[in-house]
Parts: structure tokens; C-alpha cells; sequence
């Protein structure tokens, strides 16, 4: 077990430099930023010269990435072009991110496990049908379609909700938000979860488990769900990076200031910093994701184990 | 059936969440009403940190505004420069000026504003090292080209045309005779600063101090700003509400949302795709008022194709063929003018603003306009590329408009193309570095309301913004004869010439002027935008 967490950290590194790169490119790519921040005029050359200077991008690509990485393993992020250091906007957005990600997790586990299960053990009966078609839906309705509809009949038109998040944002703000970011894979779990559960249903040890006379509840929460978990965990374990980096769309519906909307300010500003440190964070956190996920496939399954 | 409870135990907790939300949740509109009423606002990320002079675009300059008061300060109706700080402005050469600064004013910190508050501030601003991206206001100050070389270092670090005389008093010596350059000093970045700016740079930068009708209260960096009114304020502007809450919206159709849902006194910028519904949902809370913004399309005179003889007439003919009326009715449903010259409304017929100086080159002409292309030799290169910045401000469908307007005119789809670039930065790089060999979007936002500005940084020869390079002695003479006349109508007609020689030449093809609009709840009134489309805050009043 030891040894395997170790080797997975190991093979970490080289993903890990690779994306970094890979992004650091891409925001280069696209041109000079300094000629962005006068508006419609002309930056004289001067000032034009020192900023570039300043954020060092008067030095060749590959000089720039060695510069900027290795002041990342000293905890300096660098500045973004409004002179705020990026650890400052991480430290605001993060916190947001990772709150809405919980509610939207949240929704996800208990939602989707708990109709997966009720529609896999009835599986063709009227509430299985409707929940597929349920699903269906909410999987061909696009996030913006979703948000910007709820956004109007419960802020607008009933006044349940505020239509925009304050910018504390706390949890009870996040929540429509959240089922927004959650909806199309809170639809793939109830999925993953019927039908693995459905399979399972008539696997030999269930039958065993039944014969045995173990009461209802016991047979499907320890023993038939717990198999069934694991596509589900793996597609969880993907989901959080995708909910904390792909919320842009979302964020900027509810206005709310986490990572989503960093990264698009990023981008549009061609801020090379901004974006790099953000993704790198959101890097760091899917490989995590995907390594807790693989340990937990041992919790779930006796039957699998790490040497 | 044990699943089915499970379902409705989620289904209940939901429930039980949103009841939870619709208690919770932060202060939405102010507090009490009448002069302590809050009036909370939308706002934009300021894209660089806000000093006076580092300050180029409207969100930084709205809290500027608002916490600065200059020498001198814009009529938020007519644009006149009245004197605000400035007790006196003499000079008798238009080229030496004196400036006498009012006693009695300080910064809200109690500290004393001196002409060295000014000089100061104006030092700081030209010097080449402290990247102040308005620097240039600075350029026309002798010795600029001393504290901000165009290339290298800084030989001095101040402005030798800046001299300080007593405790209230300082001279300024230009570098050229410029009889209107007084009413340029209501601009934020002549602001004056406080000591605190220079010794605390840091600290004053994260909680601004001015002299202005407002203080910052609390400020969140990319978040929100807390202003509040300034009991001591001395100027005759003083606030008619308790203060002004900005929040950063990083969508103005959620800000918009926001207001119909009654969370949000103030929009000043209303989304495109909510022109149509703005008279039902805010009936006569919606303003829509010029405000001085002019686009045009640019041409590249680097490019030998297009600095013909016969290049005018296409550029004439390409003017011509643009249905301005359509676009400006269909796509932004009125919120932009027709232009027919230079300058803008805002300047009103005394400032310089002259509607149809461009005549029937600036008015739809489909026959001429066909005839006057085929006689300049047809467009160069066969095709016009429109390059345009694809990532804000929906240039995409107007770009498209103007195109088919073209295309119908000239009887050939593919006459114009637009040309989407990336970014904002790209898009603008690539002009700077004159790579584009097409046309592109161009647009100026004025600095101060008058003429001059609409027409100097942009197409004098080697001008800060002529990014066309275009370049023709007749139109310099006349603006260096304009600048130099110390009366101020004829300064205005000289200028008008100088326009005229821009109808025979086509430099850029004006477009449109742009309307600032606004929508306001019911809970305020007396909300109105000034020339700059910047909401005038002090004035408004809560109920």
C-alpha cells in the first residue's frame, strides 16, 4: 500500500511539469499582453518596455518558465497586471470554488446514489422510467440554460433566491448555484448507480447474502452497494476537478468570484500568471482526486488490493 | 419502499434549504433612505491599480470620481471646465501659466492640499519609472521628454516646466503653445495626492485617500468598495446620499438581473441583449445619453496600397456604402448615433461637435458608392478584412453588418470579411505593431470634452494614437494654428478645418457615436451620466 501511494506520487512529477508547460505555451501563444492595458490607444513604448520587463516577458519563453517555476517552489505565485500578488486572488477564490464544489458534491452523493439505487432495484417499473427520462433531460439541457432559468423564476419572478451571490459567498447562497454546477453529473451518477446496481442485484453474493436472511437495508447498503460504488467513485474522483475549474460558465451566471471567473479574468488579459498558478493548483487537486479515488477502490472491494 | 422515503427525505432537505436561503444572504439595497440611503452600484474589475494617473478605463476611473476632486471639473451636463481647486489659471503667452490653487481644501486624511499636493502628483506621474500608463497627459508639460524618454532611462526626475512659487501657487511651462490646456486639468490624472501616497505607497494603494466628496470605506480588491460620504467635504459637489456600495459584477446581464430583482439600485452598463426589454422592465428608469465615444474604422497607411490617390476615393466610396441608420437602429437599437464627423455630441455646437461636417461622404450612397469604389481602382488587395477583438463588447455583429452593408452595395459577398482576433491584448498588439494590411474597429474615448482631443492623439502625424500613420501636413498645420489661437471659438473653427481636410482625405471612416446607457430602481432618483458615461453618484438621491 505504502509503496503504491509512493510510486503513484512519483509518476505525479512528470504530469505535473508537463501540464504547467503545456499551459504556459498556450497563454504565450496568444500574444503580447502588455498592449491590452492602455485601452484603445497606443501604450507609449516606454512604459510599454518596463511593464514587459517588470513581468519578465522580455526574456525567451523557455527562460520565463524556469524563472516562473522555480519562484512557484518558493511560494511566489507572482502579480496579476492590477498589482495584486496571485497567492491574494487564490486565497479569495478558492475558498468559493471549493464551497460550491461540496454543495454540488453534495447534491451529486446523496441525490444521485440515493435515485440510482431506488431505480436499480425497480428496474422498468414507472419510477425507473421517469427517472431515465428525467435524466435524459437534465443531460441535454445545457448548464446556461439551467442557471440563467432558475436564476429567473426563483430570483426574479418568485424572489426565493438573491439572483447574484454576494461576495462572502457562504453555503446557503451556494446551494442553487450548486445543484446549477452539479445537474448533468448528478444525471450520469443516478446512471452509473442504476445500472451497476442492477448487475449487481442478481450477483451471487447478494443471493448468498439474502439466503443468509440478513434483513433488507443490511444486504443492499453493505453489500450490494458497496460493489456497485466504484464506477461511481471514479467518475466523483474526475468530477471534482471539473466542478472547481469548469464552473466558469456558472460562476459567471450567479456572479460569484471563485476560480471559474479568475481564470476567464486570466485569459481574457492574457495574465500568463494568473492562469498558470490557477491550473496548477487545479492540476494538483485532480491528481489527488484521481489518487484517493484509486485507494478507496480497496475500501469498496475487498477483492482489490494494492501491493 | 424504503428507497422512496430516502427520495423524499432529499427532496425535503432541499426545501428546507432554499426557505434557509431566502432568509440568509447579505444586505442587498442600503439601509435607511434620504441623505444617510445607500445606493449600491455595479462595477468591473479595475484593470490596473488605482492612482490617478495609472487609471485609463471607466470602472477605476468611476471610483476616481468619486474620491478626487482636480483644478478643475467637468459640468456633468454641459461639459463646461469650471474651476473646482483652482482659484486662478492666468497666462499670458498661452505656453506659461500660473496656477493659483484655493485655500481651505485638504484630503480626507486632514492634511493640507498645497501646490506641492499637485507637483507632487504630476512628477509622479511622468516619471518613466513608476509605469504610470497615463503618463502622457504629462507630455505636453516641458521636460517631459526628459522624465519619460521613449526609449532608455529617465535623465531627470522631474519636470522642468514645473515650478512651485509659494504654498498656494505653481507655474507651468509647456512645450508648445497650447491655449486650451487649462480645461484638460479636470482629468483624474492631474489629480493632487496626499504625502501618505509617497511614503505608504502600498497601504495607500490597497485603501485610496483623496479629496474628493466620498472616502473608501472598505474596499475588497476584485470584490466590492464601500464608499461613504465625507462629512468635511469642502467643495460646493457635496454628496446627496449617504454613499455608494460597488459591486463587482463579472457579467452586467447578472448585474442587470439583479436590478429587476430590485438587489441593485444602479447598472451603467445595460447588456446588449436587454435593449429590447429595458422600456418594459424599467419604463423610464433607463437612460441612454451620448457620451464621448466615437468608433471608426482605421486604415493602414504603412501599407503603400492603401496611401493612393485613388485609396481615397475607395475609402470615400467604402463610407459611403455603410448603411449607418440600419446598424445603429437594428443592432444596438439606438444606444449608438449616426456619425457624421469627428468629434461627438458631447462637445455640443460651442465645443466643436458639428453634425454632417462630413456631408455626403459619411451618408448612405449605394449608386455613388459603387461608382466612387470602382473609380479608386476597386479595394485593394480585391478584399476588405475588418479586424476585430472577438472577446468583449460584441464587435462580431456590427463588424458583420457593416460587412453585408458593403457587400450589398458593392454586389459581391465577398468584398468584406470580418476578421475576429483572440483577445483584447492581441487584437491590440497586432495594431501597434502594424501587422494588419486590412481595415480594423478603432474607436476613441475621449479624455476631457474637448475638441482637440478628439482629433490630435489620434491622427497627427507620429500622434500617441495614430495607429494608421496616417499622415498630412495641411491637417498638422491647422491643428498647431488652432492650438496656438487664444480665442476659443476660433480655436474650435481652426480645428473644424483641420476636419475638413479629413473629409477629402477619408483617414478613418467615423461610424457611430456611442450612448453610455443605465437602468436605476425605484429606490432612487436624479440619476444621470455624464459626458465620460460615468454615473454623476453625488447627485443621486434615495427616497
Amino acid at each position: 500500500m505504502g509503496r503504491y501511494v509512493i510510486r503513484r506520487l512519483l509518476q505525479m512529477i512528470p504530469v505535473f511539469f508537463g501540464t504547467t508547460l503545456l499551459i504556459f505555451l498556450m497563454v504565450n501563444v496568444m500574444g503580447d499582453p502588455i498592449a491590452g492595458l492602455c485601452g484603445d490607444r497606443q501604450c507609449d513604448p516606454a512604459t510599454a518596455a518596463q511593464l514587459r520587463s517588470e513581468f519578465g516577458l522580455d526574456k525567451p519563453v523557455w527562460q520565463q518558465y524556469l524563472t516562473y517555476m522555480g519562484n512557484v517552489f518558493t511560494g511566489d505565485f507572482g502579480t496579476a497586471f492590477n498589482g495584486q500578488k496571485v497567492t491574494e486572488l487564490m486565497a479569495t477564490a478558492f475558498p468559493i470554488t471549493i464551497r460550491l464544489t461540496i454543495v454540488a458534491l453534495v447534491f451529486e452523493i446523496v441525490i444521485g446514489i440515493s435515485l440510482g439505487v431506488v431505480t436499480g432495484l425497480r428496474r422498468g417499473r414507472p419510477v425507473d422510467t421517469s427517472v431515465l427520462i428525467l435524466t435524459l433531460v437534465v443531460i441535454s439541457i445545457p448548464t446556461f440554460v439551467t442557471g440563467l432559468l432558475l436564476q429567473l423564476l426563483l430570483g426574479v419572478e418568485w424572489g426565493v433566491i438573491k439572483p447574484s451571490v454576494s461576495s462572502e459567498a457562504p453555503f446557503n447562497e451556494l446551494i442553487i448555484p450548486g445543484l446549477v454546477v452539479a445537474s448533468v453529473s448528478l444525471a450520469y451518477v443516478t446512471r452509473l448507480t442504476r445500472t451497476s446496481i442492477a448487475e449487481n442485484a442478481r450477483a451471487d453474493y447478494v443471493r448468498t447474502a439474502v439466503a443468509k436472511g440478513l434483513p433488507r437495508r443490511r444486504v443492499i447498503v453493505r453489500h450490494l452497494l458497496r460493489n456497485s460504488l466504484i464506477p461511481v467513485v471514479t467518475f466523483i474522483g474526475t468530477d471534482v476537478g471539473a466542478l472547481m475549474g469548469g464552473a466558469i460558465v456558472t460562476e459567471r451566471i450567479f456572479n460569484i468570484h471563485g476560480v471559474g471567473y479568475q481564470l476567464y479574468q486570466g485569459i481574457l488579459r492574457q495574465n500568463s500568471q494568473t492562469v498558470v498558478g490557477f491550473v496548477t493548483v487545479l492540476v494538483l487537486v485532480f491528481l489527488a482526486a484521481n489518487l484517493i479515488v484509486d485507494l478507496l477502490y480497496a475500501v469498496l472491494d475487498p477483492r482489490i488490493r494494492y501491493a | 419502499m424504503r428507497g422512496a422515503t430516502q427520495v423524499k427525505w432529499a427532496a425535503c432537505a432541499v426545501a428546507v434549504a432554499l426557505a434557509a436561503t431566502a432568509c440568509g444572504g447579505g444586505g442587498g439595497g442600503g439601509g435607511g433612505g434620504g441623505a444617510n440611503g445607500i445606493v449600491s452600484s455595479s462595477w468591473g474589475d479595475p484593470q490596473n491599480p488605482l492612482e490617478p494617473a495609472n487609471t485609463n478605463e471607466v470602472q477605476g476611473g468611476k471610483v476616481l470620481d468619486m474620491i478626487f476632486r482636480g483644478l478643475k471639473k467637468y459640468d456633468p451636463k454641459t461639459g463646461e471646465a469650471t474651476n473646482m481647486l483652482a482659484e486662478k489659471i492666468d497666462s499670458k503667452d498661452n505656453q506659461n501659466f500660473t496656477v493659483t490653487v484655493k485655500d481651505g481644501w485638504t484630503f480626507s486624511n486632514g492634511e493640507k492640499i498645497t501646490a506641492k499636493s499637485f507637483v507632487d502628483a504630476w512628477n509622479y506621474g511622468a516619471l518613466l519609472k513608476n509605469n504610470q500608463k497615463n503618463a502622457y497627459f504629462f507630455g505636453y508639460i516641458d521636460g517631459y521628454d526628459k522624465v519619460h524618454p521613449a526609449t532608455g532611462t529617465a535623465s531627470a526626475a522631474t519636470l522642468s516646466g514645473l515650478k512651485l512659487v509659494n504654498d498656494r501657487t505653481f507655474t507651468v511651462k509647456l512645450s508648445q503653445k497650447f491655449s486650451l490646456w487649462p480645461d484638460t486639468l479636470g482629468y483624474p490624472a492631474f489629480a493632487p495626492l496626499p504625502t501618505t501616497f509617497f511614503s505608504d505607497h502600498a497601504a495607500w494603494v490597497s485603501k485610496p485617500v483623496g479629496n474628493g466628496p466620498y472616502t473608501i470605506d472598505k474596499y475588497t480588491k476584485g470584490s466590492s468598495m464601500s464608499l461613504r460620504t465625507w462629512d468635511k467635504y469642502p467643495g460646493g459637489d457635496k454628496a446627496q446620499n449617504g454613499g455608494i456600495d460597488l459591486k463587482v459584477y463579472t457579467d452586467n446581464n447578472t448585474a442587470y438581473t439583479d436590478l429587476t430583482a430590485g438587489n441593485l439600485d444602479l447598472v451603467d452598463d445595460v447588456p446588449a441583449s436587454q435593449l429590447k426589454n429595458v422600456k418594459a422592465d424599467l419604463g423610464d428608469r433607463y437612460i441612454n445619453t451620448p457620451a464621448g465615444i466615437i468608433q471608426t474604422l482605421a486604415f493602414p497607411f504603412y501599407d503603400k496600397a492603401w496611401d493612393t490617390p485613388g485609396g481615397i476615393k475607395v475609402r470615400q466610396g467604402l463610407s459611403m456604402a455603410i448603411n449607418r441608420e440600419q446598424i445603429t437602429d437594428q443592432i444596438f437599437q439606438k444606444t449608438r448615433t449616426p456619425a457624421s464627423d469627428w468629434t461627438s455630441p458631447v462637445l455640443g455646437a460651442e465645443g466643436g461637435f458639428k453634425k454632417g461636417l462630413c456631408g455626403k461622404e459619411c451618408t448612405y450612397d449605394a449608386a455613388e458608392a459603387k461608382k466612387m469604389v470602382q473609380d479608386g481602382g476597386g479595394i485593394p488587395g480585391g478584399q476588405l478584412k475588418i479586424s476585430y477583438n472577438a472577446d468583449t463588447g460584441s464587435h462580431k455583429e456590427w463588424v458583420d453588418a457593416v460587412c453585408n452593408s458593403i457587400n450589398k452595395v458593392l454586389g459581391n459577398n465577398k468584398a468584406c470579411v470580418g476578421a475576429p482576433i483572440g483577445t483584447f491584448a492581441d487584437f491590440r498588439s497586432q495594431v501597434s505593431q502594424q501587422k494588419l494590411h486590412g481595415a480594423w474597429r478603432a474607436g476613441w474615448q475621449m479624455d476631457y470634452p474637448l475638441i482637440q482631443n478628439f482629433l490630435q492623439p489620434v491622427y497627427y502625424t507620429n500622434a500617441s494614437s495614430n495607429d494608421g500613420k496616417w499622415n498630412n501636413k495641411q491637417f498638422d498645420d491647422l491643428v498647431n494654428k488652432a492650438n496656438a489661437e487664444a480665442d476659443k471659438a476660433k480655436a474650435v473653427s481652426t480645428f473644424q478645418d483641420a476636419e475638413k481636410v479629413m473629409v477629402a482625405q477619408m483617414p478613418v471612416i467615423p461610424l457611430w457615436y456611442q450612448n453610455g446607457s443605465a437602468g436605476y430602481s425605484d429606490r432612487v432618483s436624479n440619476v444621470a451620466l455624464n459626458q465620460f458615461s460615468v454615473p454623476v453618484y453625488e447627485q443621486i438621491k434615495v427616497k
